[in-house]
């Protein structure tokens, strides 16, 4: 378990940057402690830093997993966001897309969002855009990234991709052996 | 005489033929489960249960013919591969070893029309040939540079000499070349570089070394490292942003089509408004554009 370097650090803060934007201050300077990043084994995880003094004390090769996984650093140096991270994320989100009953089914097992499942869009949503994806009763149910702006989604045909699947929390069921 | 004792040969003779088939024709009441992968035959037949019983040669002479009949059911058949093999792309039977199994000789082939912008001078023959001729050499080259690398590997290299072989690869002319470099009188620090060398000298740990921080730290100057990343990181994004130009332009079509439209409706009258374009209606769209939009950020990746 170590601090992530500068150049991680970068990396970590830009993906977390297209999905909260700059509330992502909120998440490293909070009012009720002081929470860190720290890399274990190529996953981010963010702890509190009680639980950075408890987790020094375990030795590298058993420790399994100190705070929550935000996601892992891939063999080519790339961050890549977990659906462990949903959490954070979603309280702080910039972009929301909300999914109608009858295609939250098809997100949570894995597929992309079709504009017939789309229930509604934050407004001023840019195509590529990190997007928190919502059930209509406002419950996060995972992220992806938005297909089309909002303004061509308005036009687009129904069985058109709107939003790009990322994560989604079926994961903890389907992945539940690899997750952290 | 002559003819009983023929006979009687040759029936001794199918005696022997019918005794040889039969030692390995076996029958089963029930089916035996093979584990090929194991060569494991699981035999489920009831076994004679009162010749089992007690110790003794009757007992060992069952179960031995017990055990070859069962060995001969999972037998291995011989299956004799034929020396020729049908290859499909050639239309033709090739040989599976032997002479002319890799196609042989290029020059002794039919004649083959001018490959596209060949020299109209050039000994077509003679170029296949030489082809084949460069082909082996490199292969035998790089063949013998992975023995040696395989070799170099495998035993640890002794101290490798300083001065020029005429057999030493680029690993070891660059090791050379540093150890002369550090080996004057400050060390390497004043010695002015060869036109192509390197400007820093590559670490000796090739840049893998880090050096080591404490864990647990200082929390505080991270945080406040890491909010000064935040802020530059900020501060970087573009201040144009195409998007919401485009958004822009876009609701700009959109309203003067629908300021269009509106008019040929309301020549239309009542039936033409009811008609009206689904989610266009002013509760959503209005109070999502009420959210103000960050300055200059939020869209740039």
């Amino acid at each position: 378990m170590r601090p992530l370097t500068e150049a991680e650090t970068r990396a970590v803060f830009e993906k977390l940057g297209k999905y909260i934007g700059e509330n992502i201050q909120l998440l490293v300077d909070r009012p009720d402690g002081t929470y860190c990043f720290r890399l274990h084994r190529d996953r981010v995880y963010y702890l509190s830093e009680k639980l950075l003094k408890l987790a020094a004390s375990v030795p590298r090769d058993s420790l399994v997993a100190p705070g929550t996984c935000f996601g892992k650093f891939t063999k080519s140096q790339k961050f890549r966001l977990s659906i462990t991270a949903l959490d954070f994320l979603a309280p702080y989100a910039k972009y929301k897309v909300w999914v109608k009953p009858g295609s939250e089914q098809s997100f949570l097992y894995g597929n992309h969002v079709l504009k017939s499942g789309l229930g509604r869009i934050t407004e001023n949503t840019a195509q590529y855009q990190g997007v928190v994806v919502y059930s209509m009763a406002d419950v996060p149910l995972g992220f992806g990234v938005a297909a089309k702006s909002t303004q061509e989604c308005r036009k687009v045909d129904p069985l058109a991709i709107v939003v790009f699947h990322q994560a989604d929390v079926g994961e903890y069921v389907r992945n539940e052996d690899t997750l952290t | 005489m002559a003819a009983v004792r023929v006979e009687a040969v040759l029936a001794a003779a199918e005696e022997q033929e019918a005794e040889k088939r039969r030692s390995i024709t076996v029958e089963k009441e029930l089916e035996l489960e093979f584990d090929l992968g194991n060569l494991l035959a699981l035999d489920r037949n009831p076994p004679p249960a009162a010749a089992l019983r007690g110790a003794g040669p009757r007992r060992e002479a069952l179960l031995r013919a017990l055990a070859r009949d069962n060995t001969q059911l999972l037998g291995i058949r011989r299956r004799k591969k034929t020396s020729l093999v049908w290859d499909e792309k050639k239309k033709k039977k090739k040989r599976r070893w032997g002479y002319r199994r890799a196609g042989g000789d290029p020059a002794r082939k039919k004649k083959k029309k001018k490959p596209a912008g060949a020299d109209p001078e050039e000994d077509q023959f003679a170029r296949l040939r030489r082809e084949k001729r460069e082909r082996v050499a490199r292969n035998e080259l790089n063949r013998l540079r992975n023995l040696a690398r395989a070799h170099r590997a495998g035993s640890a290299v002794p101290a490798a000499p300083l001065h020029p072989t005429g057999h030493q690869d680029r690993e070891e002319l660059r090791r050379v070349a540093r150890v002369a470099r550090v080996s004057t009188a400050s060390l390497g620090r004043f010695q002015p570089r060869l036109p192509k060398e390197p400007a820093e000298p590559p670490s000796r740990s090739g840049g893998k070394k880090r050096k080591k921080k404490k864990k647990k730290g200082n929390l505080a100057a991270e945080r406040s490292r890491q909010l000064k990343l935040l802020q530059d990181m900020g501060s970087k994004k573009p201040v144009l942003d195409i998007t919401r130009a485009v958004n822009k332009q876009m609701r700009q079509e959109e309203a003067e089509a629908a300021a269009h439209k509106g008019k040929k409706q309301s020549q239309r009258g009542k039936r033409g408004r009811r008609q009206q374009r689904p989610g266009r209606s002013g509760k959503k769209s209005g109070a999502r554009r009420q959210q103000q939009k960050p300055a200059g950020g939020g869209t740039g990746g």
